[in-house]
């Protein structure tokens, strides 16, 4: 089994910092990182491989300073990585994305499956992996919480939607995108992270993948970014102390009086 | 390259299920019918499924829509992107609408991109506010960027469709028109759009999940709480409110409360009655999922706390103190006492 999983590099954004004057995020000491729910993918692709044998290739899309997160994912387990880099790629939206690593999956061949994280968390979008699908005309299945019965030519999923779980047979090749559910990331091994750093990783550019570059980055993005702001969030609060039995008591007061002007109890 | 001018009209994708139409399809009528008013042009549902009812397409008549394409194929009965993708990638070609409004639920979060790809367009997910830039007609796509820390507006300037998806819940569905009319069509999905490679083989609902985004009253517990127990005074209250239970990420990542609470930009988004936001700090991502609520009152030891600016009643005291003297006062009012 040929397992192809793309990852992106994120930045670290559980506590980011925001200039208040530019509206900009604030970059020194940002810290990169493999985005969190592609872990979950690669944690899939390792188990199906313990499984079923086979090969995992992860790839990315990005910066030649991505290959950092390549590494990751091969100290994880991956059997091995390629860097899809070119000055062409740059300022790519959701579509312009999903074409790079497709064309970089068609060059590659041969795949049964290609696994993605449910979405990147700076993004936020979760469109590059239905968007691969779409390019390579592969059927998809989202949100998948677990995957048995696989056989040559198909696999068994269960997708976690909003009100319960479907669960779903569908023919090889496919791309499946999977939520936390799926299975807790192993750490990496001193041994996977030797290898790791010991593995050549080829980087691929537009040439390379046959990609026409009105088509790459932000020449080929439909979608063009014409503001950015800072979110206005106000209400008039009226803000009361609670701290002694007396105040506590009062703020209790007006919790169960505003409760019942607006009928809510 | 598309030539804008050939494209006309906007389109909501409602959505099904066991061939009822759901909520978020009147959310996206209020949305669509904004747009389509601004562009001076038709607003028309599309919607896939084995079978409809007409009574159920006469109400996206009366609440907004000035036409109903309705596809029908026993293969259409559950979401599969192949056959669904196929299906409104026809009706594109055929039709040429200029904005496409989906909802950002597991449906709408694959169908779109997977259609976007192929009708060679953008698409812009999980958008808060939708407008029209005046002088151009086009669809203003402003969502949450990086976490929520800020809003990005996205312009889809030379590709038609332009294609968005929205929350759900982040909009008040429509109100029914008994009066409005239109016109309604349904079509038998040909054979051609109906092949797939995937096969359904049952469904199993979850009924832990409900209520979170139905609940009038949300009572939500954050990093306040300081452990899993501490997790047990938000829920009294909760429950004397005949409230749902929510969460913070915080909350949900140290496991206290697992992931169908979590309200966020990673968890749900919300718009009860009532919010009531107990020890939570109100990171952006937090604001983001709840800050559309009607009424709330914020609870933290912190005055300089986020949540108290979008908070109507905020309460500067520790949640062990506070609620369970709200929940006497909550007891007396029941008895009858003042």
């Amino acid at each position: 089994m040929k397992i192809i999983l793309p990852i992106k590099q994120v930045p670290e954004t559980g506590n980011v910092r925001m200039d208040e004057q530019t509206g900009t995020m604030v970059r020194d000491g940002v810290e990169s990182i493999v985005n969190p729910l592609d872990l979950y993918a690669i944690e899939l692709a390792l188990r199906l491989r313990e499984q079923n044998g086979g090969e995992i290739i992860a790839i990315t899309m990005g910066p030649p300073s991505a290959e950092k997160a390549l590494r990751e994912a091969v100290a994880m387990g991956c059997d091995s990585a390629i860097l899809l880099s070119d000055k062409s790629f740059a300022g790519a939206d959701t579509w312009a994305t999903g074409y790079v690593l497709s064309q970089a999956i068609r060059n590659i061949g041969g795949y049964d499956m290609i696994i993605c994280g449910e979405r990147a968390t700076d993004g936020d979008t979760g469109q590059v992996g239905p968007g691969i699908a779409s390019f390579l005309d592969l059927p998809v299945m989202t949100y998948v919480c677990a995957v048995d019965e696989i056989s040559d030519k198909s696999c068994r999923v269960k997708r976690l939607i909003e009100d319960g779980n479907e669960k779903w047979e569908v023919n090889l090749p496919t791309v499946l995108t999977v939520v936390k559910e799926i299975a807790v990331p192993r750490l990496p091994t001193l041994r996977s992270k030797q290898k790791s750093r010991a593995l050549k990783i080829p980087a691929w550019g537009a040439a390379d993948v046959n990609a026409d570059v009105n088509l790459t980055g932000l020449a080929g993005s439909p979608t063009r970014v014409v503001k950015i702001f800072r979110p206005q969030v106000s209400r008039k609060c009226e803000k009361i102390s609670a701290t002694d039995e007396t105040t506590i008591n009062a703020a209790a007061d007006l919790f169960v009086e505003f409760l019942a002007k607006r009928e809510l109890v | 390259m598309h030539k804008n001018d050939d494209y006309k009209g906007v389109w909501i994708l409602a959505e099904q299920s066991a061939g009822r139409v759901l909520r978020v399809s009147y959310e996206l009528l209020t949305r669509g019918r904004e747009l389509a008013d601004k562009r001076k042009t038709d607003l028309t549902a599309i919607i896939f499924g084995a079978a409809f009812d007409d009574c159920d397409l006469q109400q996206l008549i009366e609440c907004g829509a000035d036409s109903i394409i309705a596809v029908e194929a026993k293969q259409l009965e559950h979401f599969d992107v192949e056959p669904y993708s196929a299906c409104m990638l026809k009706l594109i070609a055929e039709k040429k609408p200029e904005i496409i409004i989906a909802a950002a639920t597991t449906t709408g979060r694959t169908l779109m991109p997977y259609v976007a790809i192929k009708a060679d367009t953008g698409l812009t997910a999980d958008c808060t506010v939708l407008d029209i830039e005046p002088q151009t007609g086009n669809l203003l796509q402003t969502r949450p960027a990086i976490g929520g820390n800020i809003m990005a507006t996205i312009k889809t300037p030379n590709h038609r469709p332009q294609m968005a998806t929205v929350r759900p819940r982040s909009t008040k569905p429509a109100e029914r028109k008994a009066d409005r009319t239109g016109q309604i069509t349904r079509i038998n999905a040909s054979s051609d759009t109906l092949t797939t490679r995937a096969k359904f083989l049952g469904f199993n609902p979850d009924e832990s999940e409900h209520g979170l985004q139905d609940a009038d009253i949300i009572v939500a517990a954050g990093r306040g709480v300081k452990k899993a127990t501490g997790v047990e005074t938000v829920k009294t209250l909760c429950e004397k409110l005949d409230g749902a239970l929510g969460a913070s990420r915080d909350v949900v990542d140290r496991g206290w409360l697992s992931y169908p609470h979590q309200i966020g930009l990673s968890g749900k988004t919300v718009s009860p009655k009532l919010y009531v936001a107990c020890g939570i700090s109100g990171a952006i991502q937090h604001l983001a999922g709840m800050q559309t609520s009607e009424n709330i009152v914020a609870i933290n030891t912190d005055p300089d706390a986020q949540i108290f600016r979008v908070a109507d009643l905020g309460i500067v005291g520790n949640i062990f103190e506070v609620l369970p003297v709200i929940c006497e006062k909550l007891d007396a009012l029941k008895r009858g006492e003042k």
